[in-house]
């Protein structure tokens, strides 16, 4: 057995290798956690990486996980040696074909990041209620508890399918071992080799479907025979158990690793034991450990082999001794009479109760804990087992939480700590822009190649796309490290961002004596003075060595911009002395060279020159004997707000939402709307200011704005008497709005700076041209004053809507936004669409949102920026899954439309009694503007005044429905991912279903939400994810197949191209009375663009035809025009000219200039051909069908 | 039979037709068809150092722009397995144009860094390149930055790429400079083998509806040919380099006045831009007819008979040059000015 070569990698990535190594066909979908397992294939594939047999694996993206799974179906069949890779409600697409898989007894792994499913709300984030649900399907489930045995476990199922010819989960837990990056064994293409008998695998070939030798599968089967059939399989699932074993022991014999199916660790006469499945293992096995120390007769049974469960083998591990069992759970199954491991285990116990293993049965209680990757800490485990020494142990328990509702959860000490002194442990804050993270990883490399020691890292991100806090967990020590839960104590704390210090408390976890990096531009001599009075308090309590260095200002002299990663990275290592400095500072550069040599040298240069330049900058701060400052925390949201967002949103805010109650959440998932307004995040170092002698007042800038912070109003002169000094006003110029004063109001707090406004303004300052009418400048000076004036605003009338010319995007942009403050990506390309229609229809819109970017920035907590108006309407809007987007909301429009009907059956019953007139107007209301709609609002509250005074079922009947009765719009809102791919079925059921509701596709051209995949509507020659080597295909064209039905508007639409065409495709598709499509393109962080300047990215797709404007109205058809009109002018700009603008197509330029050539030059044709066709559709003559020509 | 051959920068070229620097040598394809117009050397566009680490740049901004800040995004691209960055295409292209002509090929540079300058002449020597051009390229705004100065960064540039590469190298020059004389002296003491009279910066201009200033490419037009001309009179003979006459170059006739006055070989571009690559053949069966015309037997017979050193009025490209300029002035124009 030859010495392992040690790596750190992350459970995804040491999974994928070996998936990669084993198989003929790879299917990939993108779903969170479990993404970077297919992009390492896709990747790995289109460098031509080999597979053990020597060939390149052929990786295909499928359309949603239920195609992943069809498209193995049929490779497996066909005798390949195929796997997938998925979590979360991709694992539930895939269950059909699951059963029919391990029904025909098919060999083949795939390998799952646990993770939650959706239930009152989403998560992305770990536990076992995906795998859970696949019990029933009859895979082999094996279970890995860390980032080695993942890696370990994959090969070792592999191995096992194809002995057993039961397909296999391979499961580990989605982001604390799918994302842990940890120092492991590497497992070398010898001993990958060595575990794999080809004999068995041309048997699975011998079994594929072939025309040469014929055979019929997935017959129908009768009440005769189905059920005996389904008893055939019964003996491989008995052999299974044996078989897995026999395969971990050969895997033992060549690694020295050995793994059992239930493994137990802990006192040999152990009385208390836990039984656990997943990375929880690890931190009960340090538990235990612990304990044993402490003479506690206690032990942890891991649970590998879930499925098939062989109860004797899982009872026999248990030592006899053991009187007191907790069997735990990563999953609820509400309504169960236990959680699914918990009842195995008691039927287990019941079944085997004779065999005499136990003299008397063991006490067994279940419990929940770490759902969606809720810390499962050694405090924890401690309570578990204390719970477990109760004369009455509380059973069906929870921990980790506090459940003051059913009383279920444990009590715990949050200082209990199994950490070993020998774990150096450190704690790095930085903002996700800084490179912290990246920086953190080269670290742990570093260590773990570096140095014998193990190494672990984990990575806390931020719930917000932009201006996200990261929080990076770093261990080393000599033994492997067990800890699978965060740093509850932390050697050295390093704070890259100094706003970080107003908000949170991050010296908490510092434990005494540590150290405290802070990066700061203020001087070593005056840093202390600048602190909040409870750090100061912290430094003094904990007596914390205080370090503090000016990164920015060696980052910005090395070239690198606000990349302070390395400066960082160069102060952890001189102050901790994990390595000796010169050793560490050799292994930086060498790691810098590796990581961006392929870059460039420049970079490279960069880099080493800001390693030269950091000890020089960095000082130690000698800490005054007293606290100095009055300075307090900012709190995470302001006092005056509502009860709920003060006490739970902002609890979430300050990153204490693990302590929040099970009381205080809403127990239906439904949360008020309306609360981003409350949360003032200051990310902007720069901010827009309204110059008002130079605005034209076009209204561009507060249309384009993504976060809805720059406001317009047009307002009484008169209210300016109590505005504050610096509020800006100018009389409007609008003919309409004469005698008004006009302002532009930007929210300070709230812009994210992305400076897409100032791009957009058209107006020039005469007598500085370099300026416009908005222009950039420090936030910090303009704050205080810009927060009194934005409150004054916000105290402005709003204008009339009835007032309002919609059409025209300088009144209408007046409407208050009813989105706004979103966490969506700074200089976002879909959000000002999503604002426009929150502007126009929001407050009579009923929303459906596809799992995607949009209901991530829409709907993610702690705070969601979908508003209401000062009457309290507003978008009510609801996320049910990716895939079924289109049904969810053609059943809302459905659902609407038969309460409508009701409700004028009821008022027909009740006419008599509510006066004909009214009646009348009610039913004959006309409801096509503003000014209609108000007067049926206006006649909806005189019904129901009349109703109050009616007695009977009808009128209290109709006093439910009444609202209805005025126009209600349902928008369909999600990404292409949605509408292209997994959702595309639907779509086009919905399309086809005549009903009158409004799809908005925020087109990016990938899964944008999920990191870039391609999707079918990715263009021709365009980098992404799943296509490493370059689109090779065309975009589809979703707007012509719509266009097919007739009966539908379709509009395509850009706005940094034509905003006029952008507004009136909206209102022309609500005014449409049946199913609308608009196709909107959105410039995305996924395109490589400069995002200051999307908009004129998309100008540049327009001009060179890659993406046509276009409106087709079936209305104009029953005039007997041609409903399509064409809206882009005929392509002027060279494809190749707009593909220079973006990275995603400059990148193959740059890794592979001849294929990006042979597609650019494809691209052009599809841009010719496609205009030609367009141009033609647009220009034919249309006439509606006459009888004559029927015939 | 005239001979058209000529020597530059110790090259011996079928003629002294040489197609300068500009985007037609981007295609291989191209490089072929101008050999086959006969052209003598080609030089190819120019390789930016300032251009390759603005790519690097925006490459890295690109692919790391975004990462590690949120939890289902880690990242937005995949990671090729390499990039072509830095001057590795460039490079590529010198190999391909040696395998693609047999004419030579010179290399054209312009360094923003003294490693960048030496770096890449190395590189692009060992890719093959039969000379290199130094293409300076830039408008010194320093307001503390005094003319020596200016000319003393060009000399230093000029000797730190002599002391890197064996093969020849020429340096293409702007007209800016106070004694370009003296400095064609000092650049041929720093290693220079050749002069490129003169490069034309793109001059910005404004657009009046957008109202920006942008950049606006000018083809030469014929008129700029008198500054070099002037230029190439006065060095040849005088500077031990070869002279390379560029700007302007649009015709037979203008080759050959450039030739008489010292250039051993002309430049150019912007009239094949206009005309096609074609367009070679013509000019050079327009030369040889007129030597032919002329009784000359050589081309080099020809190169400098006119420059001011033999042209037996070297006044005439000094200042009474200029007076006798003026005295062209029509009449209602001449009235305007104060002579």
């Amino acid at each position: 057995m030859k010495a392992p070569e040690f790596v750190t990698l992350d459970g995804n990535e040491a999974v994928a290798r070996i998936a990669y190594k084993l198989n003929e066909v790879i299917a990939i979908y993108p779903i969170t956690p479990s993404s970077p397992m297919g992009e390492w294939a896709d990747a790995w594939a289109s460098a031509g990486e080999r597979n053990l047999w020597d060939t390149v694996p052929a990786v295909v993206e499928m359309q949603s996980e239920g195609g992943a799974a069809g498209a193995v179906h049929g490779a497996l069949q066909t005798g390949s040696l195929t796997t997938t890779f998925t979590a979360s409600q991709g694992l539930l697409l895939m269950i059909p074909n699951m059963f029919k898989i391990a029904g025909e007894l098919t060999p083949t792994v795939f390998h799952i990041a646990a993770r939650s499913l959706a239930a009152q709300g989403l998560s992305i984030f770990g536990d076992h209620s995906d795998v859970m649900l696949a019990r029933g399907t009859g895979w082999a489930m094996l279970s890995s508890n860390s980032v080695q045995e993942a890696q370990d476990l994959a090969l070792i199922a592999h191995a096992a399918t194809l002995k057993t010819r039961l397909p296999f989960l391979h499961f580990f837990d989605g982001f604390r071992t799918s994302h842990e990056v940890a120092k492991i064994a590497l497992l070398d293409d010898e001993t990958i080799r060595a575990m794999i008998d080809d004999e068995l695998i041309f048997a699975h070939r011998q079994r594929a479907l072939s025309p040469d030798a014929p055979t019929i599968r997935g017959t129908a089967q009768n009440p005769d025979v189905y059920f005996q059939a389904r008893e055939t399989v019964n003996p491989f699932y008995a052999d299974c158990p044996a078989i897995v074993q026999a395969a971990m022991d050969q895997f033992a014999a060549l690694t020295g690793r050995q793994y059992h199916l239930y493994e137990y660790h802990g006192a040999a006469d152990a009385e208390r034991v836990i039984i656990i499945m997943g990375s929880g293992a690890e931190a009960t096995h340090e538990v235990v450990d612990y304990l044993l120390a402490q003479g506690d007769k206690v032990g942890v049974l891991k649970v590998r082999l879930y499925r098939p469960l062989d109860a004797a083998r899982l009872l026999q591990a248990l030592p006899a001794s053991t009187r007191r069992i907790a069997v735990l759970d990563r999953t609820k199954e509400p309504g169960a009479s236990g959680e699914p491991l918990y009842t195995d285990v008691l039927s287990a116990l019941y079944e085997h109760m004779t065999a005499g293993h136990f003299a008397t049965l063991p006490v067994v209680v279940g419990g929940r804990y770490g759902l969606s990757s809720k810390e499962f800490t050694a405090a924890m485990v401690k309570a578990i087992f204390d719970n477990l020494a109760q004369p009455q142990p509380k059973n069906h328990f929870t921990v980790g939480i506090t459940d003051d509702v059913s009383q279920t959860s444990l009590d715990y000490d949050p200082d209990f700590s199994t950490e070993s002194p020998q774990v150096v442990r450190a704690l790095f804050y930085g903002l996700g822009s800084d490179g912290t993270v990246g920086a953190n990883k080269n670290s742990i490399k570093i260590i773990g190649e570096n140095t014998p020691n193990y190494a672990q890292g984990y990575f806390v991100y931020d719930s917000k796309k932009s201006g996200s806090m990261t929080i990076s967990h770093l261990r080393f020590g000599p033994q492997p490290i067990r800890s699978t839960y965060l740093l509850t104590q932390a050697d050295f704390v390093a704070c890259h961002q100094p706003i970080f210090l107003e908000k949170y408390d991050m010296l908490e976890k510092a434990r005494p004596g540590a150290v405290f990096l802070l990066n700061s531009a203020i001087s070593p001599e005056n840093v202390w003075d600048t602190l909040p009075q409870s750090v100061q308090e912290r430094l003094l309590a904990k007596k914390l060595r205080f370090y503090t260095i000016d990164a920015y200002k060696v980052a910005r002299e090395a070239g690198m911009g606000p990349h302070i990663n390395t400066v960082m990275q160069v102060c952890f290592f001189a102050i901790s002395g994990v390595l000796p400095r010169d050793e560490a500072i050799a292994a930086i550069k060498d790691t810098i060279i590796k990581t961006y040599g392929k870059k460039g040298e420049v970079i490279v240069r960069m880099n080493l020159d800001a390693v030269d330049s950091t000890l020089a900058h960095l000082y130690e701060v000698s800490l005054p004997a007293a606290v100095s400052s009055a300075l307090p925390m900012s709190p995470a949201v302001a006092v005056t707000a509502p009860v709920f967002v003060r006490d739970v949103l902002g609890v979430m805010l300050a990153q204490k939402g693990d302590i929040i109650p099970v009381s205080a959440l809403p127990k239906d998932g439904v949360y008020p709307s309306g609360t981003a307004q409350y949360e003032k995040r200051n990310l902007a170092q720069e901010i827009p200011v309204w110059d008002p002698d130079v605005c034209i007042q076009c209204g561009k800038c507060a249309m384009v704005c993504p976060h809805a912070v720059i406001r317009i109003k047009a307002y009484d002169q008169g209210l300016l008497a109590d505005a504050p000094a610096s509020f800006k006003s100018t009389p409007a110029r609008d003919k309409e709005w004469g005698g008004l004063a006009y302002t532009i109001q930007v929210a300070p707090e709230d812009c994210t700076g992305c400076a897409i406004c100032v791009d957009v303004c058209p107006a020039r300052n005469k007598s500085a041209l370099g300026l416009k009418a908005i222009n950039m400048a420090d936030q910090p000076p303009l704050r205080a004053a810009e927060r009194d004036n934005w409150d004054f605003f916000l105290n402005l009338p709003d204008i009339d809507r009835r007032n309002i010319k919609v059409n025209s995007i300088r009144q209408q942009q007046v409407q208050r936004p009813l989105f706004e403050f979103s966490g969506a990506c700074s200089g976002c390309g879909e959000t000002p669409y999503v604002k426009l229609v929150s502007q126009l229809f929001g407050d009579r819109a009923v929303i459906a949102n596809a799992t995607g970017c949009s209901s991530i920035y829409g709907g993610n907590l702690p705070t969601t920026p979908w508003s209401h108006n000062d009457s309290g309407r507003g978008p009510a809007w609801a996320n049910s899954l990716f895939e079924d987007n289109a049904e969810f909301g053609l059943g809302m429009r459905v659902s609407l439309d038969k309460k409508i009907d009701y409700a004028v059956e009821l008022v027909k019953t009740l006419s008599a009694d509510l006066g004909g007139e009214l009646v009348e107007a009610l039913l004959k209301a006309d409801q096509h503007d503003e000014a209609g709609i108000y007067d049926q609002r206006e006649r909806v509250a005189l019904l129901k005044d009349k109703l109050r005074s009616l007695t009977g079922a009808a009128a209290r009947q109709l006093e439910t429905v009444a609202d209805l009765l005025v126009k209600k719009n349902v928008w369909i809102i999600g990404g292409d991912g949605w509408a292209y791919d997994i959702g595309y079925g639907g779509l086009d059921h919905v399309l086809a279903s005549g009903r009158n509701l409004n799809i908005l596709v925020l087109d990016t051209e990938v899964y944008s939400n999920t990191g870039g995949q391609a999707s079918k509507a990715t263009p021709r020659g365009a980098v992404a994810k799943f296509a490493a080597g370059g689109k090779p295909t065309a975009k589809k064209d979703l707007g012509m197949m719509a266009m097919t039905y007739g009966t539908v508007y379709v509009a395509s639409v850009a706005m940094g191209a034509k905003d006029e065409q952008t507004l009136r495709a909206l209102l022309e598709a609500e005014a449409y009375p049946g199913p609308s499509l608009i196709i909107a393109y959105s410039h995305c962080i996924a395109h490589g663009i400069d995002m200051t300047k999307g908009l004129q990215s998309q100008k540049a797709l327009v001009d060179s035809g890659e993406w046509l404007l276009y409106r087709y109205n079936p209305l104009l058809a029953a005039e007997g025009k041609n409903p399509l009109q064409l809206d882009s002018k005929p392509p002027k700009l060279p494809v190749t000219r707009f593909m220079e603008l973006e990275n995603r197509f400059k990148m193959l330029q740059r890794s592979n200039p001849d294929v990006a050539r042979q597609l650019a030059e494809a691209a052009q044709n599809d841009i010719h051909q496609r205009y030609a066709q367009y141009e033609y559709l647009a220009a034919r003559s249309f006439a509606p069908a006459t009888d004559d020509s029927k015939h | 039979m005239v001979d058209l051959s000529t020597v530059y920068l110790g090259l011996t070229l079928k003629n002294p037709l040489v197609v300068s620097a500009s985007p037609l040598s981007e295609d291989i394809s191209s490089l072929r068809r101008m050999e086959d117009a006969g052209a003598g050397a080609i030089v190819l566009y120019s390789l930016f150092e300032e251009q390759l680490r603005r790519e690097q740049i925006d490459l890295h901004h690109h692919t790391t722009y975004g990462t590690n800040s949120f939890a289902e995004a880690l990242t937005y691209f995949p990671e090729p397995e390499e990039y072509k960055v830095g001057p590795d295409g460039y490079l590529e292209h010198i190999r391909k144009a040696k395998a693609a002509v047999d004419i030579p090929v010179i290399a054209s540079i312009n360094g923003s860094t003294p490693g960048g300058w030496t770096n890449f002449a190395l590189a692009m020597q060992a890719a093959g390149a039969d000379a290199l051009e130094l293409n300076v390229y830039n408008i010194p705004t320093d307001l503390d930055m005094s003319g020596e100065m200016v000319e003393q960064n060009l000399i230093e540039i000029v000797r730190a790429v002599r002391n890197t590469v064996s093969i020849p190298i020429a340096v293409k020059l702007s007209p800016f400079y106070s004694n370009m004389a003296n400095l064609a002296k000092k650049l041929a003491g720093a290693g220079a083998n050749g002069l490129v009279l003169f490069n034309r910066f793109y001059q910005p201009d404004i657009d009046l509806e957008a109202l920006e200033v942008r950049p606006h490419v000018l083809l030469s037009t014929p008129a700029a040919m008198r500054l070099p001309l002037r230029w190439i009179a006065i060095l040849h003979g005088r500077v031990p380099v070869d002279l390379a006459g560029t700007s302007g170059i649009h015709k037979a006739e203008d080759v050959i006045k450039m030739l008489m006055v010292g250039a051993n070989v002309t430049m150019m571009a912007a009239t094949l831009m206009r005309n096609g690559i074609d367009y070679l053949r013509t000019v050079e069966a327009e030369v040889r007819f007129w030597l032919q015309d002329h009784e000359y037997d050589s081309v080099r017979q020809m190169i400098g008979s006119l420059s001011q050193k033999n042209s037996g009025n070297p006044a005439a490209f000094e200042r009474a040059n200029y007076i006798r300029s003026i005295s062209t002035i029509p009449d209602e124009y001449a009235r305007s000015y104060r002579l």
